[in-house]
């Protein structure tokens, strides 16, 4: 459709502390509006303390098709992870 | 008879009442999905400030009524709305303007009531006036956006404006009732709230680049006192056929 108001990409943080995340995506002639709309379809059950709207067009996003470049060589670098190392008892949160 | 703290209460849950009723019957059918959302959203809201309206009138009554038959089993003449939100959904222009009036009163009138010496009803208001503040920045922020949009839609809002404008003047007309709730402390002088209201409407009109009819002017009323518009009863029968037909029927 070619009157179609943009298409805007919704964050929802949920709590403090967190951080924001993708939820959906939502139409909206302008930032106002998309905040207002993101309120009314995405937080109905409480499920935010902020919101961010990004339109969709100003994501730049990967290329399906490098996905072999871009993601296979990560694989079998499990020296990458951080799980060779014995964390003390004392220390809390991880 | 309903003591005059019973019938302010009905007044309030059925504007809420009402309201919502004639907002549910666009459901489905708003021009956006993300409108419709954010109008049945406003319904819903509507629909819960009802609730605890007509849930305190039951109680004040005490004549074994629940918020389900004061919803249900009342005839027109028994409801108190103003006549403002049994009007009509027409266009979409009439259903926003409707609610942009309604909303912009609704706002004044419950932060009054914040104060009220009623800590029922005070509580009631203390709820409800968040969600009626988002509806006013809602339906102010469109009427603007339609006002000042395009020529088709600044003369349907314009319209819509002269349709509903007489149905405001209702809202600020006092009568022994109001008198009885100002006295005991409870309710407020309907007619101390006009200014506020007006300067309010006046400021989005502007914005809007829409013209505000003149003063004066036909003045219809008598809803708050259970004299209706003909669209009420058609509104109530469909509200109220399933519970009118089928006694007590349950989920």
């Amino acid at each position: 459709m070619k009157n179609q108001w943009p298409l805007w990409e919704v964050f929802i943080r949920s709590q403090h502390g967190l951080a924001h995340r993708h939820v959906g995506s939502l139409h909206a002639p302008d930032a106002t509006m998309a905040i207002n709309n993101a309120r009314d379809v995405y937080t109905r059950r409480n499920e935010g303390v902020s919101i961010w709207v990004v339109r969709s067009v100003d994501i730049t996003a990967s290329n399906p098709d490098d996905k072999a470049e871009l993601f296979d060589p990560a694989q079998s670098k499990v020296y990458r992870h951080p799980t060779f190392f014995p964390m003390p008892e004392e220390v809390k949160g991880l | 008879m309903r003591t005059a703290r019973c019938e302010y209460l009905l007044r309030f849950g059925d504007n809420a009442l009402i309201l919502s009723q004639r907002l549910g019957e666009r459901c489905g059918k708003g021009p956006a999905l993300e409108e419709d959302m954010a109008l049945t959203n406003t319904a819903l809201d509507l629909l819960g400030q009802a609730r605890l309206w007509l849930s305190l009138a039951a109680e004040a009554a005490g004549d074994g009524a629940d918020e389900d038959t004061l919803a249900y089993l009342r005839d027109d003449r028994e409801f108190h709305n103003v006549l403002l939100v049994e009007q009509p959904n027409g266009g979409y222009a009439d259903t926003l303007v409707r609610q942009f009036l309604f909303d912009a009163w609704a706002s004044l009138a419950l932060r009054q009531l914040l104060g009220s010496r009623d800590a029922a009803i005070a509580a009631i208001a203390e709820k409800a006036v968040k969600e009626v503040s988002y509806h006013l920045r809602r339906t102010s922020d469109l009427v603007v956006r339609l006002g000042d949009g395009t020529e088709r839609s600044h003369a349907l809002m314009q319209a819509a404006l002269e349709a509903l404008w007489p149905y405001h003047h209702e809202l600020f007309i006092g009568d022994a009732v109001d008198a009885e709730m100002v006295a005991a402390g409870i309710g407020f002088e309907p007619a101390s709230l006009r200014d506020a209201w007006l300067s309010y409407v006046r400021e989005v009109l502007a914005e809007a680049s829409l013209t505000m009819p003149a003063a004066g002017g036909w003045a219809p009323k008598g809803g708050k006192q259970g004299l209706h518009s003909e669209h009420l009863s058609r509104l109530l029968a469909e509200m109220q056929v399933l519970p009118r037909s089928h006694p007590g029927a349950r989920w």
